[in-house]
């Protein structure tokens, strides 16, 4: 019976092509700006996650407002450590200052920190070193670049063993960092940073002592949740239970909270989308009706020759089913192809998200039958005497 | 076997009653050939809506094949008229966009039938009406006799036990008219009940017996 419907569904709907056609182009236009704009959200979220991530996922940040009187001290960082938890730690205190080279002056922003800093923040070098032990038990006034101030302040990457002035105070470039594909810095411009022994920020700067009020620790493991608690533990009872003396800063936070954020705009995206495949829905119903009426001698034949109620509502809902279901697989046809086209033109790889086209695909048959029930109704209801009279 | 006991149709036409069947009592017997005569608004059509199960009646009772058709739901009606019931219309009423073998095909989907009887059936019947040839044929490319004899086709697959013809040779010339009343002494032969209606006396003097409306009321006229 349901393969008969279809038939007669089919035929119905291709003996009238132009009104099938404008009447899918409602769903059609609704699927496509669904699956587009979804999928362009995911893909731009994936891109964004990957930028997060890349600045290391699995670091927690400590700021100490009030030490309590139990200062951290750069010597005794070790004992955060001893924690299985946690893998390394190193200072980061941070600073801006002006930065001058014979080329340029610029300010820029400087972390006092140790050795460990590289491997907790997963920062490469393109040429030199990092700093070392000596260089902090010396007070060295050296210096690593980030790629940015190396092309723009030196003028070249090639700068290692050149010296920059730091507020006045001749500086070593030791290193330079490689530049980081994925870093957020490179979307929001120049950021032009160095990274100087902790000890010669004490020197450089008034408001730094051998009392660490900021530092960084990397987590073993993924239990970022975890190694949080833990740590706020240690610092709880570190600052007699004082809550607001310290605030810690989960770099995976920042993940989900912009994962929040893109989800919230997919789903916004989504909605509208959702509202033009409801238009599309009205106007199946729209056509459905003006078919009906056309229709209602067919009826009133079918009827005749037997067709009940239910026949008669079950093959103009499989109509509007039929209509709803192919403007859908048109829809997400023209979205595929939209989408590889721009994946050809652009650099960040979108692709078409199973979950969306199955959103879509029950979407329509949804509308299909919510905008299809009351025609088909319309239709089945019909008293056949009266309709075979209809002219 | 078509009993009508005592059968009325009551319309209210602005708080008036109007009985379109008045006290109406027939029989009919299996195989029999019978015409109903009677001017416009006599009634006929009444009469032919409850005999095919298209209406109930509001009085009276009506017996078709030994089982009293009334208080039936709108699918039980359906399924008697897809069954028992072969209309066959003035205005030919085949379905446009679809074929000759298709509108023939039509009452046997209702039925549930097979597809492989399915096409037995089309097949049959339309060689019976001398159209199996024209079966791709859609009805705008029939000849009017054509276009009933698809529609007689129509009636006979679904094997009916009463075959309800309502001015069949209305819209048709005479020439193409007798054809059809052939058609209809054919099927009688084969021992098919048909009830035709009509106000053409030529064609009501066709059948074995004539029944006169008049005023919602029949009465049996010697032949």
């Amino acid at each position: 019976m349901i393969a008969q419907s279809l038939k007669m569904a089919l035929k119905s709907i291709l003996s009238n092509k132009l009104r099938s056609f404008l009447t899918m182009l409602g769903i059609i236009i609704g699927v496509v700006s669904l699956v587009v704009l979804v999928s362009l959200v995911n893909g731009a979220t994936a891109s964004i996650t990957d930028s997060i991530n890349a600045l290391g996922n699995n670091m927690l940040n400590v700021t100490i407002s009030d030490d309590h009187n139990h200062p951290v001290k750069l010597s005794a960082l070790s004992e955060f450590t001893e924690d299985s938890l946690f893998d390394n730690i190193a200072p980061s205190t941070g600073s801006t200052m002006t930065a001058a080279s014979a080329y340029e002056e610029e300010n820029v922003q400087i972390t006092g920190t140790t050795a460990s800093y590289l491997g907790i923040l997963g920062l490469t070098l393109e040429s030199g070193r990092f700093l070392m032990k000596p260089d902090l038990d010396n007070h060295s006034n050296v210096a690593v670049i980030n790629s940015d101030f190396a092309s723009e302040i030196m003028g070249r990457k090639d700068v290692v063993g050149e010296s920059v002035r730091l507020n006045g105070r001749k500086f070593l470039i030791i290193g330079v960092l490689k530049e980081n594909e994925n870093s957020s810095s490179t979307a929001a411009g120049n950021t032009y940073a160095a990274y100087i022994p902790y000890t010669s920020l004490i020197r450089l700067s008034e408001n730094t002592s051998n009392d660490i009020t900021s530092f960084c620790l990397s987590v073993n493991g993924n239990d970022m949740d975890a190694a949080e608690a833990r740590l706020e533990n240690i610092l709880l009872d570190r600052f007699e239970q004082d809550e607001d003396a310290f605030s810690i800063f989960n770099q995976s936070a920042v993940a989900e909270a912009m994962n929040s954020v893109t989800g919230t705009l997919a789903l916004l995206l989504g909605g509208i989308a959702g509202i033009s495949l409801l238009v599309g829905g009205i106007g199946i119903m729209n056509i459905m009706l003006v078919s009906v009426t056309e229709r209602t001698r067919e009826i009133g034949i079918r009827k005749a020759v037997g067709a009940g109620h239910g026949m008669i509502m079950l093959q103009f809902l499989i109509e509007a089913l039929t209509v709803s279901l192919l403007g859908c697989l048109i829809g997400i046809a023209i979205s595929w192809i939209a989408i590889e086209g721009i994946n050809i033109m652009g650099d960040v790889d979108y692709s078409l998200s199973a979950e969306v086209v199955l959103l879509s695909i029950t979407f329509s048959i949804g509308i299909g039958v919510v905008f299809g029930l009351y025609p088909a109704n319309k239709a089945a209801k019909k008293n056949p005497i009266e309709a075979l009279r209809y002219h | 076997m078509i009993i009508f006991q005592n059968v009325s149709k009551i319309y209210r036409i602005g708080g008036e009653e109007v009985r379109a069947l008045n006290h109406a009592d027939i029989h009919i017997h299996p195989g029999e050939f019978v015409s109903i005569i009677g001017p416009s608004g006599s009634g006929k059509s009444t009469m032919m809506n409850i005999m095919g199960c298209l209406d109930t009646a509001d009085e009276g009772q009506y017996i078709l094949d030994g089982q009293p058709v009334e208080c039936y739901t709108e699918s039980s009606l359906a399924r008697i008229r897809g069954h028992k019931i072969g209309f066959i219309f003035q205005s030919f009423n085949l379905i446009g966009n679809m074929s000759a073998e298709e509108n023939v095909e039509l009452p046997l989907i209702y039925q549930k039938l097979s597809a492989h009887e399915r096409k037995e059936r089309v097949r049959d019947s339309l060689e019976k009406v001398g159209l199996y040839k024209r079966r791709r044929h859609k009805p705008n490319q029939l000849s009017g006799g054509q276009q009933q004899r698809v529609a007689i086709a129509r009636a006979m697959a679904a094997e009916p036990s009463l075959y309800l013809a309502d001015e069949p040779t209305g819209n048709l010339d005479s020439n193409t008219g007798y054809q059809i009343m052939n058609l209809f002494h054919e099927l009688h032969e084969r021992g098919n009940t048909i009830v035709l209606i009509t106000h053409d006396e030529s064609v009501a003097a066709q059948a074995e017996r004539k029944i006169r409306m008049k005023d919602g009321c029949a009465r049996e006229v010697s032949v």
